[in-house]
Formats: C-alpha cells, sequence, structure tokens
C-alpha cells in the first residue's frame, strides 16, 4: 500500500523565472512530485502533511551546479560522490554535474556508472557524470559518446586538460551530435599557460610568480568558437575569467553562434589581489584575475553574455595546498559559498534575484538538458529555500566537504540556503 | 624622531618589507661591521651561543659561503642542509622541515629555494628568524643590500643616481630586490634587455624599461649585468647567447656612454663574453669584487639585527 508523503511549503517569494513568477506563494509536494503552486495561504494542507512557513525566505527551482569534481573515484581522501552532494545540499544545489578528471578517467560507460551507481545510494543531490572528450583525456582519441550517454552521462569535457589538438575538438564537436551530447571546453593554451600559477601582470612580477596571461584563455576561445560555428554545433565555455573572453562571446552570440559559457563565484568576488603573500587557497586555474576583468564578468553576469553560475568545486587536502605556492594544486572547493556570494551580486543591483536563479538552475538546467529549472507542477520537487538576509562566519570546522580549500574561509557572508529538497526528500535543512 | 628610529624585523623575507630607514640603518650596520673582516682575528663574540642553520634547496656557492662566514665571524654555530642531502628529497614537505628544525631550536634559518614565496612560508610555521637567501624569482634581498651598500661606498650616495640593469628581468631576483631597494632609495632605475626577458608591469615596480640599451646606459652612474642562464634559449626567449652578447653585452663601447666614473656591477656568477667582456669585467670601473666583500658585512648585519642588535 502506498503511504502518500506531502509536504506544504507555505508563503515563501516563490522566484521561477521559467514561469516568470516572483510573489510570496505556497507550494505543494506530494510523493516527491510538485502537485501545486498557488498565491500565499492559498493552498490547504492535507492530512499528514508537514507543513512549512517560509515567510521572509526564497523558494526556488533547485539550484543546479554544471561544474564540480566530486573526486571519486581515484581521489576520496579529497571528497566522494556521499561528501561532495552532502556540501551540494548544504550550498542548497540539488544537482551537480561532475568533471570525468578522476581516477581512472570517466571515459567509459563504467566509469559513469560506478557514478551513478554511488551517487543513487549515498547521494544527497542529483549528479549528472560529464563524460571526457578523449580517452583518458589524452586528447588523441575520441572517448565513447555513445556508450557514455547510454550510461548517464550528460557532456563531455576534458576539463582540467584542455584540447590541444584542433582537429580532435572538431571531431568531439562534430561526433557529440550523434548522441546529443553538449561538449564543454575548458579554454586554454597551454604553450602560453605552462608553468603559470598565477594571472600574469605586475602583481606577478612582484611576486616572482609564473604568469598565466588572459590570451591563453581568450585564444582558445576563439578557436572553439571557429570550430563551433564552422561545424555547426553547439559549444559551452567553462569557467571563463577574462574581459577578452566575455567580449568574445557576447559578440559570438549576436551573430547567432550557439555558445554558452559560466563563470564561478570566485571570479565575480575577488581579484588576483587575494593571492596576497602566497596564499594556495587563492590558487586556481583559471587564475583570478585583475579588477578589470572582475568588472566584465559581472557585466557578462548580469547582461546575459555568460549562462550560469558554476562553482568549480575543487575539493584538495591539505597535502595538495599547504607546500611552495608554485607546488600547489590548483582549485577551491566552492558549493557552500556560491549562494551568498551570488546574493552579494544582487545587494549590489548586478543581478536581480530571478537572474540569479536563471544563473544557477534555469540555464543549467536547459543546457545540459535534464529536469529541473522549474517549479510548474508536476515537475520532480528539487527545490531550494533561501534566506537572503541570514548572516553566518564561514568557518573551517562548519565545512561539510571534505577539504577546506577555500579563500573565503573567516568571511562573513550573507545570504544561505537553509532548506534543500531533491525530489520530494530533504536533503539539508537549518530551520 | 631620529632617536625614536628601532629595527624591528624579526625576518628578512625581501626589500618589498624594507622602509628606507630601515635599508639605512642595515648598511650603516654593515659599514660598521667590515672592518672586522679586516682584523688579524676575525671574530667577534656578539652571536655565541645562537644556531643558525643554512637551507638550501637550490646550488648556491657564493651566497652561502658568504652567510656562513657572516655567522662564523659573529661566533654563532653553523649548519648546513643542502638539498640533496635533506629530507626535501624522501618527499617531506617544507612545513613538515620547519617543525622538525623548530624542535631543535635553531634562532636563524637562512633558506634558498626555487619556490617563490617559500621563505615565507616557512616564517609562518617556524619560531626562528627566516633570512631569505633567494626565493624563486621573487627576491634576493642580502644582494640588492650589498649591491646598495656598494653603490653608496662609492658614490657617496644612492639618491639621485641613475642605475641601468641590464639582462634578463624576468627570471631575475637580484633585479626585482634591486629595483625596490635602489627605487626606495631615491635612484632611477632604468632596466633593458630582450623583450623577452622583460617581465609584465615591471613599470608598477618602479622601473624605467628601454628597448635600446643604449638607451639605459647612457649617463648611468651604475650599470648592472644579470646572468644569462643558457637553458632562456629554450623557452624560447633568445635565438643565442651570441646575438644576445652581440646586442645586449657591456663592452667598452657601450660604457662609454655612461658617465666617465659610472661603475659596472655583477651579482655573478659572470658568463664572460655573454652578459659582459672580459675587459669590462676585470676593468678599472668593475666593483665587481667589492660586492663580494661587503656581501660578508651586509649579511653580518642581517644577522646582528634580526637577533634585536644586543650585545654589541
Amino acid at each position: 500500500m502506498n503511504v502518500t508523503q506531502a509536504t506544504l511549503l507555505q508563503n515563501g517569494r516563490i522566484i521561477d523565472p521559467a514561469l516568470n513568477i516572483d510573489e510570496p506563494g505556497d507550494l505543494l509536494i506530494v510523493d516527491g512530485i510538485i502537485r501545486q503552486q498557488g498565491k500565499a495561504r492559498s493552498i490547504a494542507c492535507p492530512p499528514n502533511c508537514e507543513s512549512i512557513d517560509l515567510h521572509g525566505k526564497w523558494l526556488v527551482p533547485g539550484l543546479i551546479d554544471m561544474h564540480v569534481h566530486l573526486r571519486e573515484p581515484g581521489e576520496e581522501y579529497k571528497e566522494t560522490i556521499a561528501s561532495g552532494t552532502r556540501a551540494a545540499a548544504a550550498g542548497g544545489f540539488t544537482a551537480v554535474a561532475c568533471m570525468p578528471n578522476t581516477s581512472p578517467v570517466n571515459d567509459n560507460q563504467s566509469v559513469t556508472s560506478l557514478i551513478l551507481t554511488k551517487a543513487a545510494a549515498e547521494g544527497s543531490a542529483r549528479v549528472y557524470p560529464v563524460g571526457a572528450i578523449s580517452k583518458n583525456s589524452k586528447g588523441t582519441e575520441l572517448a565513447e559518446y555513445g556508450e557514455l550517454k547510454k550510461a548517464g552521462a550528460v557532456a563531455v569535457s576534458d576539463d582540467g586538460r584542455p584540447v590541444a589538438n584542433s582537429q580532435l575538438m572538431r571531431r568531439a564537436l562534430e561526433y557529440s551530435g550523434n548522441h546529443n551530447l553538449l561538449v564543454i571546453s575548458h579554454a586554454e593554451e597551454v604553450s602560453l599557460s605552462e608553468n603559470g600559477v598565477m594571472n600574469e601582470g605586475a602583481l606577478s612580477t612582484r611576486l616572482g610568480l609564473r604568469g598565466i596571461p588572459t590570451v591563453a584563455e581568450t585564444i582558445m576561445i576563439y578557436r572553439d568558437l571557429a570550430l563551433a560555428e564552422y561545424v555547426g554545433r553547439p559549444i559551452h565555455i567553462a569557467h571563463i575569467s577574462t574581459r577578452e573572453s566575455v567580449d568574445l562571446i557576447r559578440r559570438a552570440k549576436m551573430r547567432g553562434c550557439r555558445v554558452t559559457a559560466e563563470t564561478a563565484p570566485h571570479y565575480f568576488t575577488l581579484t588576483e589581489e587575494a593571492v596576497g603573500i602566497y596564499n594556495t587557497r587563492a590558487k586556481m586555474n583559471p587564475p583570478l584575475r585583475a579588477a578589470d576583468d572582475l568588472a566584465a564578468i559581472r557585466e557578462g553576469l548580469r547582461d546575459g553574455t555568460i549562462d550560469a553560475i558554476a562553482t568549480d568545486h575543487a575539493p584538495h587536502s591539505a597535502m595538495e595546498k599547504d607546500v611552495e605556492f608554485d607546488q600547489a594544486a590548483n582549485g577551491i572547493i566552492g558549493l557552500e559559498t556560491a549562494v551568498p556570494l551570488s546574493l552579494a551580486l544582487v545587494r549590489e543591483n548586478v543581478l536581480s534575484p530571478a537572474r540569479m536563479i536563471e544563473l544557477l538552475s534555469v540555464q543549467p538546467a536547459r543546457m545540459l538538458g535534464v529536469a529541473g529549472g522549474s517549479l510548474a507542477a508536476g515537475n520532480p520537487a528539487d527545490i531550494t529555500v533561501i534566506d537572503p538576509e541570514k548572516s553566518f562566519i564561514y568557518r573551517e570546522e562548519n565545512v561539510v566537504s571534505k577539504s577546506g580549500n577555500s579563500p573565503f574561509l573567516g568571511w562573513e557572508l550573507t545570504g544561505k540556503a537553509v532548506l534543500t529538497i531533491v525530489a520530494g526528500r530533504i536533503t539539508f535543512r537549518e530551520l | 624622531m631620529e632617536s625614536e628610529y628601532r629595527f624591528q624585523h624579526k625576518h628578512i623575507l625581501g626589500i618589498e618589507e624594507l622602509s628606507d630607514r630601515d635599508i639605512c640603518f642595515i648598511l650603516d650596520t654593515a659599514e660598521s661591521f667590515k672592518e672586522i673582516s679586516q682584523r688579524p682575528i676575525k671574530k667577534v663574540p656578539t652571536l655565541r651561543g645562537k644556531t643558525v642553520i643554512h637551507l638550501f634547496f637550490e646550488p648556491s656557492t657564493r651566497t652561502r659561503l658568504s652567510f656562513e662566514i657572516a655567522a662564523k665571524r659573529m661566533s654563532a654555530d653553523t649548519f648546513n642542509i643542502a638539498a640533496a642531502t635533506s629530507s626535501a628529497r624522501k618527499g617531506e614537505t617544507l612545513i613538515d622541515t620547519a617543525k622538525n628544525l623548530t624542535s631543535m631550536k635553531p634562532d636563524i634559518i637562512v633558506i634558498r629555494h626555487s619556490s617563490s614565496g617559500s621563505p615565507h612560508l616557512l616564517a609562518r610555521h617556524i619560531k626562528a628568524s627566516v633570512i631569505n637567501a633567494g626565493d624563486g624569482t621573487h627576491e634576493h634581498p642580502s644582494q640588492a643590500l650589498l649591491d646598495m651598500m656598494t653603490v653608496r661606498e662609492k658614490k657617496g650616495k644612492i639618491a639621485g643616481l641613475k642605475i641601468a640593469i641590464v639582462g634578463d628581468i624576468s627570471h631575475s631576483r637580484v633585479a626585482h630586490s634591486n629595483i625596490i631597494g635602489f627605487t626606495r632609495m631615491g635612484a632611477e632605475v632604468h632596466v633593458s634587455g630582450p623583450a623577452t626577458l622583460i617581465p609584465a608591469g615591471i613599470k608598477e615596480l618602479g622601473a624605467v624599461v628601454s628597448h635600446r640599451v643604449e638607451d639605459a646606459v647612457a649617463d648611468a652612474d651604475v650599470v648592472m649585468a644579470l646572468r644569462i642562464q643558457k637553458e632562456r634559449q629554450l623557452d624560447p626567449l633568445l635565438p643565442s647567447l651570441r646575438e644576445y652578447a652581440a646586442f645586449f653585452g657591456i663592452n667598452r663601447t657601450l660604457m662609454k656612454l655612461a658617465k666617465p666614473d659610472a661603475i659596472i656591477m655583477h651579482p655573478g656568477p659572470i658568463n664572460r663574453g655573454v652578459e659582459m667582456t672580459f675587459d669590462v669585467a676585470d676593468g678599472d670601473q668593475s666593483v665587481i669584487m667589492d660586492q663580494v666583500t661587503n656581501g660578508v658585512a651586509v649579511r653580518m648585519a642581517l644577522l646582528y639585527l634580526i637577533m634585536g642588535g644586543e650585545d654589541r
């Protein structure tokens, strides 16, 4: 006998850009599905239904992070599918797309299946595996996109190991069309960035650190846009960090190129100055850039040039981070800080609340071709509740991820996910 | 107030952290120590009972010897750890090394390391004072101090001088420390070299950049050549050492453009025939050996000052 499970979320500020809604309302979840959405106090609580009052909170479609590293299989000491998705839930994410640079690389159906099996058994968020563009992400042979897709991959990328060979990138763009997989480009011309550890400029010179010029990113975006347009396929550019990248993508969109792009909260929050006195928690790839780049990234988020905010959540242990700056691994964790850092842009009037939810939910769902991104009745109940006023100090002991490599530790942040629901199941609750 | 000045640095990590007052005070102290090295018995008891560890992760002859002589002339106990014999080869991290050294209660660690910022990392994890003896392409403060000491000695001042630094500015920690130091002391620093070896944003450090080496050297009071490393050809940064020598090497013809009493410096070791010709390196204007002599005095001063400058 089926027991009906119902939850009524009452009197929240429902922000659902897909339905063009931004007003107080109620939302009824029955058996993991959104049953009904209505005006505040308009929905009655059915029998055995838990009702949760959301006065003053945002009730939004579940946030989707299209760019994370879960480290499993292979580097479980940094993060696991279980711990990474717990961090996702704590940060308000109901789904994550995990990059293939695990060990072994997710370039085949077995690894994809393993990730999905683990996620189903231990996960606190939906997990969408991203397969590799090339076998072992070596950049020489195409991975088996058909098998990857069948096993559950939603996109392909050689994230972390940029595709140097233009012919391979062309073939990847062509062949991904047969299997309807989005190609995600980690745009980096390695001959220009090799051995670089921070943004190239006066500061890298002052610190005696080898620089990564902005053109290392833009040259590759140029190439990938040219290839995508030539073969007539869409392309998604990951973690853009420079003004020129934003300009290039804006112009490409204007002429009708099917390009989408994401940036990460650190690129619209921090500049290269965060490196300070060799702070390895401010080391990532691409590197933190100059103030002018940060301004351009913010403008790109505002005007629609950039389609998504993705965290590039990249857990590393102290072993990789508490070392000499040039020896330290690239990357920071981001799942638990994306909401407050994005809300900062709302408070500064860079983004409207609806635009923020587009960037964190609606568009990632659309680009990846996955469920979610809307609170319309009949959709799976993937829901995030955000308290935009809640302030907290982000402390190491409160980090949910297995790793603590964040430049935001010790920051006082405002705005937090307080309730995360995946298919009707509460994965995180702090209210 | 003049009398209120006190040297207050626990570590010497870079010229960047030193004010013009600090630099002046170090140079004054070094000058007063210079005489010790001219005595028949070249030893004072100032640092007796202090332990100085020279932690060198990069090969060095001159700098390490200079630091060691400085420490020994001050009666400190000195120990050398070279990378080849250290735990670094066994995979020990720098922080672990720092913790282990701390357990043995040293007073000063002199570190040279190929990673920029490693002295800063060490200083964060160790109780002892840290002296940076060269970190990556970042800084080499004791070299810049001995260069400034030599210039002040020969020219009577630093402020108002034109200093030309020629060569591989990008990879030279000596150049970085000197640009900061000489600029802070009121000199005008001009740099020149192949554009491939001039780093981004060097102007913001205070240097004037000249494409033509002749412009940098013209009317200069000091001409400093930097070492060109052979592996720079591979990057590719240089077509050949031969071409470098022809267009950027310091020779007599070029020196005619400088002030008649200009001095010639080099942090060593010299690639003769590349950065400068034999005759220039050994000529009357060369103060290269004075730099080496002053190196000992400057390092004595640094050891003394970071130990609190007492019991003199």
